[in-house]
């Protein structure tokens, strides 16, 4: 079968680092499943971090497996064969639990199809003990309730310990109740612990069309469900044995965390709000890491990931040390995906310039000051241009420049300030090489749960092709600048799941029974089958994504808690709209947002010293001690919990 | 120093393609250290020279690479464990068999290799039924199949570069095979024969099923011999059926 279909080796497993599970009846079988292509899931670090983990354990066994392409579902279909794992092409449906990994709102059809193609109901509610348990983690868990009533359970945060929790409640299970048909036991075993929510245990209530809240139903079922977040990276240097595919696929190199966390504030960033606390992993530890991983993979490129890698005390050593290490071999590039411009300095620039020359992209996010500043991402222009600078100055001839249009109080002068950004790092860029080319990348915004602009209403399809094609003719004639933009069209699909709550549900079901998987992919996004679906269920796009949310609102992820206190969020929220901006809390004092403070833990860094040069997120210039912005000082003013 | 090996691809692994094992060669050089000589450059690529490239999906017992080795390094390298030493860090299913070391004045891969034989599984027929169409095959005079080249359709013959073709006596033991298996030795030169383009000449047309590259031959002054030179073991041909 796989010799009629597109990319059979997608299909295959067999990566060098592959595990070699081993099934056994007391063993709890995980199928880590991520929501796409093989190609986009493969380098997924979270599920090969718990593929891991979960096979170190001698009562666990994990596979995985990916989004089959239609082609290949086709096939499975018309020959009635189940989704499988591509380790072992066992059955999904022979697994105990399915566990997904959520990234991406537009992946939500997707993975309705694959529990569909496991022979699984797609309803929890209609599942029956012998069925797999349908799990998710990942990012986009922070609110679930689009997908509520359809997964048994759901996972928040750093998923390396709670993994084992889970797998000793479902091995108790397995072994007993679940012999005798029963599902609910092991539900409300599992809403005990912490970290985990189990949907079907809360009951949402309305007052009319009003959204009151959730609230649980049973005693196991906390009233506020918190996230996991491991104290020390130290301990985990997963993966020890990073999978590498016979087929190409994204992010195709080895690829070592450095950091999970990031505390530089900005707003509209999720990934940054609910990953706090910073948690450095030991130089000394990425250096072995390094060595190791090229050694065994073969790869001549690794990427040091984190969310603003330039961020990593001591970042420059750590690159230095990594080049040299590898003097004698084949010469290796160092990717540092995520760059801030303020901490790209000329020192980072010339060590990189000694491995082979990846693409630079940096994130100015937005095109003037002000706009920066109601979005705390506080690099200055001058930031930006010392940074390109640089990069003209050591070879590069492309740069890549990432904005964020939509933003809150975005007027049309900060979306030409992209177009003036952009001509100014062209003209900088001739001073050094004859034909430099800047990439200006352009995403709509889509407002996120636990940020501060979790309030905010987004803006319509149509103003955000508005600011693109205003951008578009600013640029026309810009010799060696291109832009690039994300569908605005797509961007109004993710706001609705990123912020609707269990009535979309309904919603993703029809959709996919019409076809609306892999609903990422350009040629297969289909908006009429949406905004279809959401009109037949009674639902109004316009109340889900562009009206601006009020204090008293009741949030449908209100009962789940990333650490991050309400108040703060709303103050913060305050705070962009005046223009404040909030400092740094690695190398400032505490404000308590509530990612450490509620959980005693801490921010661990690898070396004392703030990294140097720009102005590391202040908005200061941390040598000469000036401050363009209001910051807002910690204590303070700050309403705490 | 130049190296020509001879490797295997069988089993679940043929489902990769040409290129992606080009980058498994690349990766599996890297791990393995050895003295790769490298192109010139600001982004230097071992110097590898891969002979026909093999369709995905189709598997082998004969495919060839030739390497160049850094001098004076190479004299260090062991050639006799070099091909556990290599198929240790090559994916599952792909096995060197034999490495010696050519002469770089030698024509490459590409250019050398004149002809390849194959087995192709024919599935839902039996060897009986299958007999009468091949002899209908090679007694045509001329068998014309329209190609694309360049985007155009050129018309073909087809006829000159079947060299050889029958039908197997079934395999009372193969319980793998479904159908009756062809084996077939197809030119490579002045152009390539792939085994879909012979199951299309067919009346009706075939299809394939399993496909093993089974050797490569290089044909000249009336002599016939395999790419590596004499000398160097023997390959022992296993048929497609078999696992
Ligand atoms: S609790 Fe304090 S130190 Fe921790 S992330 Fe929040 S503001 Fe920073």
């Amino acid at each position: 079968m796989l010799a009629r279909v597109s990319k059979p080796a997608r299909y295959i497993g067999m990566e060098g680092g592959a595990q070699r599970p081993e099934h056994a009846p007391h063993k709890v079988a995980w199928l880590l499943a991520y929501p796409d292509t093989y190609e986009i899931g493969l380098p997924n670090q979270g599920l090969q971090i718990l593929y891991e983990i979960l096979n170190e354990r001698p009562d666990a066994v994990a596979e995985r497996t990916y989004a089959p392409w239609y082609d290949l579902e086709e096939l499975l279909r018309e020959h009635e064969i189940g989704l499988f794992s591509v380790d072992t092409h066992r059955a999904a449906s022979d697994f105990d639990l399915i566990g997904f990994n959520l990234s991406a709102e537009l992946t939500y059809t997707n993975l309705l199809n694959m529990v569909d193609l496991a022979g699984v109901p797609v309803r929890s509610a209609d599942r029956r003990a012998d069925h797999p348990l349908i799990a998710a983690g990942g990012h986009c868990t922070y609110n679930p309730e689009p997908l509520a009533d359809f997964l048994d359970l759901v996972v928040l945060g750093d998923g390396e310990e709670v993994v084992a929790e889970i797998t000793e409640v479902v091995g108790e299970w397995k072994a007993d109740a679940r012999r005798r048909g029963d599902r609910t036991s092991v539900l409300h075993a599992l809403a005990g612990i912490s970290g985990v929510y189990v949907p079907s245990l809360h009951r949402p209530r309305y007052d009319g069309s009003t959204f009151l809240g959730l609230e649980p139903i049973v005693a196991q079922a906390p009233a506020l469900v918190e996230k996991r977040t491991i104290a020390d990276l130290a301990e985990f240097p997963y993966p020890r044995n990073q999978l590498v595919p016979l087929t190409e696929v994204v992010h195709d190199r080895l690829n070592v965390e450095v950091f999970r966390g990031c505390t530089r504030g900005c707003r509209f960033c999720q990934a940054g709000m609910i990953t706090r606390p910073v948690r450095e992993r030991p130089a000394e530890q990425v250096r072995s890491m390094v060595a190791d991983g090229l050694r065994r993979t073969g790869y001549d490129e690794v990427s040091l990931t984190s969310l603003s890698t330039a961020d990593y005390s001591g970042i420059e050593q750590l690159v230095a040390d990594i080049v040299d290490a590898d003097g004698d071999g084949p010469s290796i590039t160092v990717a540092l995906p995520s760059l801030r411009v303020d901490a790209f300095g000329v020192g980072i620039a010339t060590q990189l310039q000694h491995a082979r020359r990846a693409g630079l992209t940096f994130a100015p996010e937005a095109g003037t000051w002000r706009m920066r500043q109601v979005i705390n991402k506080l690099i200055r222009e001058e930031d930006l241009y010392s940074a390109v600078e640089a990069a003209f100055a050591n070879g590069w001839r492309r740069v890549k420049l990432y904005f964020l249009t939509g933003l809150p109080t975005e007027t049309d002068e900060d979306t030409l300030g992209i177009a003036e950004l952009a001509r100014n790092c062209i003209e900088i860029g001739r001073a050094h090489t004859r034909a430099p080319s800047v990439t200006v990348s352009v995403g709509g915004f889509v407002p996120k749960p636990f940020t501060p602009f979790q309030w905010f209403g987004q803006n319509t399809v149509e103003e955000l092709q508005r600011k693109i094609n205003l951008l578009r003719d600013a640029t026309r004639r810009m010799h060696g600048v291109q832009v690039k933009w994300h569908d605005p069209k797509a961007t109004l699909v993710e706001g609705i799941m990123s912020r609707g709550d269990r009535r979309i549900g309904d919603v993703l079901e029809t959709v996919w029974r019409r076809g609306g998987t892999f609903q990422e992919w350009n040629e297969r996004f289909d908006l009429p089958l949406w905004l279809d679906a959401m009109a037949e269920h009674g639902l109004d796009p316009d109340w889900f994504t562009h009206r601006h949310r009020t204090a008293e609102e009741v949030l449908p992820w209100d009962h789940l808690s990333a650490g991050l206190h309400k108040d703060f969020l709303w103050q913060d929220w305050r705070d962009a709209l005046a223009e404040v901006g909030l400092p740094d809390c690695r190398w400032t004092p505490c404000y308590d947002c509530g990612a450490c403070t509620g959980y005693s833990i801490e921010h661990i860094v690898a070396s004392a010293t703030p990294p140097a040069g720009g102005s590391q997120g202040t908005g200061q210039d941390l040598g000469s001690g000036w401050t363009p912005v209001q910051l807002r000082r910690p204590t303070s003013d700050v309403v705490s919990a | 120093m130049r190296i020509r090996i001879r490797y295997r691809k069988l089993g679940k692994v043929r489902f990769t393609s040409h290129r992606d094992m080009a980058r498994c060669w690349e990766r599996a050089l890297r791990i393995s250290r050895l003295p790769i000589a490298t192109t010139e450059g600001f982004s230097p690529r071992p110097k590898m020279h891969f002979g026909l490239a093999l369709s995905t999906s189709h598997e082998s017992m004969g495919e060839y690479l030739d390497l160049d080795l850094r001098d004076p390094e190479s004299l260090e390298v062991d050639l006799a464990e070099l091909p556990g030493r290599l198929s240790a860090v090559l994916p599952d299913g792909v096995d060197i068999d034999a490495v010696a070391i050519i002469d770089r004045s030698e024509p490459s891969l590409q250019e050398a290799v004149t002809s390849c034989a194959w087995q192709i599984e024919v599935p839902g027929v039996t060897a009986e039924e299958l007999r009468p169409a091949v002899d209908r095959v090679l007694s045509a005079s001329a068998l014309p199949i329209v190609r694309e080249r360049k985007g155009k359709p050129v018309s073909d013959d087809l006829r000159p570069g079947i060299v050889h073709l029958e039908v197997l006596d079934a395999d009372p033991d193969d319980l793998v095979s479904t159908g009756a298996v062809l084996s077939a030795e197809l030119a490579t030169q002045p152009r390539s024969v792939r085994p879909s383009e012979l199951m299309a000449v067919f009346d009706p047309p075939l299809t394939e099923g399993r496909v093993r590259r089974i050797h490569q031959f290089i044909h000249v002054d009336g002599a016939t011999r395999e790419p590596l030179p004499p000398g160097a073991p023997a390959m022992v041909p296993t048929s497609v059926g078999a696992p």
